[in-house]
């Protein structure tokens, strides 16, 4: 089988590349989605706040999901359900799998938008007896949301992602405890209205600094040894506190679900666990883009949005012009900041480029600086913090000539 | 005089608000814009949310959400009240699926496409 453009997977990246293809002319479009509806991970965030920056309205994860569902239906863009991707080559062979047996597509074109996977409590080596009642944030959000069932009725929350914060209001609206959120870190992951939102409003208290050290119980969870730990985040002997619970949720991070690139051998970052890409999204297999969480994992779905059309756009670029002759340049992360993405620009670019950036620490009054173009160019930031990105955008004069570019993050000088 | 602190949730720069409650209207600090100073005012005098849950659907659940902010002090009541929602026909987004759910005024609404099954 035949296709011009594959994209893998049909949550809001795959959605909105296969929107921007079309828009940009390609017909022969096949969404591969695993599950039996499309909308990916959206499906199961019933909560508002999506969409503030892309349609100017607090709207649910459905609600912003539809949107996108509704025009993908509209261009009779073919979304395959049910089916599982087994396997990628960097020579754009997508092989299949569904109810009617296993199946290689020949793609001219692939967009990778499979997003991420929770990390989970394994890699975390807590001491004690692996009994029900430990879930990931996110297995606890289908259990409810999905399901209509709770999985616990009084909860201990480790790590402060934005899924386990959700977690708490919404377990505790369903009628649970929920006793305690534990952070090793001496901040937060989560943004900061969800603190707010989903912990203070309900008087669940966060711990910063302390981590579950011992989980108890054999059949069922019956309580944690919650430890204060010190600025190596070892635990602290003496600071032991014991909360009975019976079930513990985990929102310890998320990583991009990189199985099928890594069998393709596509190179991938090491901060970003997702592949390194240009401007454009393509990674270093040509004909091969990436977006959303696959790519690294974002914050905000509107964002996610903004970069599967851009995927989507210079996939039907490629199918329509070939390779383009690019300049690419490396774009590196400097002071203070954790990852720059795209990694790389094509300096022979005529439109203006959008870099997207975490920082290392938070940071109030802070300068992004941009060397290595025409000069140095300074933004001012009221509020810098890791659980928030941030984008600047450069216009072609400034990286014409450029050899390379170089992104960092600095205090403001009184 | 009463003093209260808490985080704007406004914008990222996370102002730390501080109102202090006395005769006439409450007074606020820390905010670094307007739109600090309206939150930290609703915040103090009724603070308002807006409420997402699911209801029972024939094989499956239904997100919806309240039109709009409810009284942060009414969520549980009205939890109580969508916990015994049955909805059976097909819901498009938007659609009331009961009215007047806080009491106020504010309706609580599909947030997804059902089809009835």
């Amino acid at each position: 089988m035949k296709r011009d453009l594959v994209i893998i997977g049909g949550g809001p990246a795959g959605l909105a590349a296969a929107i921007a293809a079309y828009d940009k002319g390609v017909r022969d479009i096949l969404v591969v989605e695993r599950e039996s509806r499309p909308g990916g991970i959206l499906k199961q965030c019933i909560h508002n706040g999506f969409g503030l920056t892309r349609f100017k309205e607090s709207m649910t994860g459905p609600e912003y999901a539809q949107r996108f569902i509704d025009e993908a239906e509209k261009r009779k863009i073919e979304i395959l359900t049910d089916t599982f991707v087994t396997r990628l080559t960097d020579k754009k062979e997508v092989t299949c799998m569904n109810e009617r047996g296993i199946f290689t597509i020949q793609a001219r074109a692939v967009i990778l938008a499979m997003g991420c996977r929770e990390r989970s409590k394994g890699a975390l080596n807590i001491a004690g007896t692996r009994p029900a009642g430990l879930f990931s944030a996110g297995t606890a959000q289908k259990y409810v949301n999905l399901y209509g069932m709770l999985p616990g009725k009084r909860v201990v929350i480790l790590g402060s992602g934005d899924i386990g914060l959700i977690m708490a209001r919404r377990m505790t609206l369903e009628g649970a405890k929920v006793l305690c959120v534990c952070e090793i870190r001496p901040h937060s992951s989560g943004l900061r209205r969800n603190i707010a939102q989903c912990l203070d409003d309900f008087g669940i208290p966060l711990y910063l600094q302390h981590t579950i050290v011992e989980i108890r119980g054999k059949e069922r969870v019956e309580g944690v040894v919650v430890a204060a730990v010190d600025k190596d985040k070892r635990p602290i002997a003496g600071t032991e506190k014991v909360f009975e619970c019976d079930t513990v949720l985990f929102s310890v991070g998320l990583i991009p679900e990189n199985e099928l690139t890594k069998g393709a051998g596509i190179p991938l970052d090491g901060r970003t666990k997702g592949c390194t890409v240009d401007g454009d999204r393509e990674t270093q297999a040509e004909g091969i883009f990436a977006c959303g969480n696959v790519l690294h994992v974002h914050d905000l779905v509107d964002f996610v949005s903004e970069e599967a059309e851009i995927a989507g756009s210079a996939a039907a670029e490629y199918l329509f012009g070939g390779e383009r002759q690019k300049r690419l340049i490396p774009v590196q992360a400097g002071q203070n900041v954790s990852y720059v993405l795209p990694q790389r620009l094509d300096a022979a670019s005529e439109s203006p480029q959008k870099l997207y950036f975490r920082v290392t620490g938070a940071i109030k009054n802070a300068v992004v600086r941009v060397e290595g173009g025409d000069g140095v160019r300074e933004w001012k930031k009221i509020a810098v913090a890791p659980g928030e990105m941030e984008h600047i955008t450069l216009p072609p004069a400034y990286f014409r000539e450029a050899e390379g570019l170089c992104v960092s993050v600095l205090a403001q000088e009184a | 005089m009463e003093k209260k602190s808490f985080v704007c949730i406004e914008c990222p720069r996370g102002c730390l608000l501080t109102v202090e409650e006395g005769e006439g209207a409450p007074r606020v600090s820390g905010n670094f814009c307007p739109r600090g100073k309206a939150y930290a005012e609703a915040e103090v005098t009724c603070p308002r949310r807006v409420l997402t849950a699911t209801v029972r659907g024939k094989t499956q659940r239904v997100p919806v959400k309240t039109r709009g902010e409810i009284r942060r002090d009414l969520l549980f009541s009205v939890m109580e009240k969508v916990h015994a929602v049955r909805v059976d026909g097909p819901l498009k987004i938007g659609d009331v699926v009961l009215a007047d759910v806080d009491g106020e005024g504010t309706d609580l609404v599909a947030a997804a496409n059902y089809d009835g099954e």
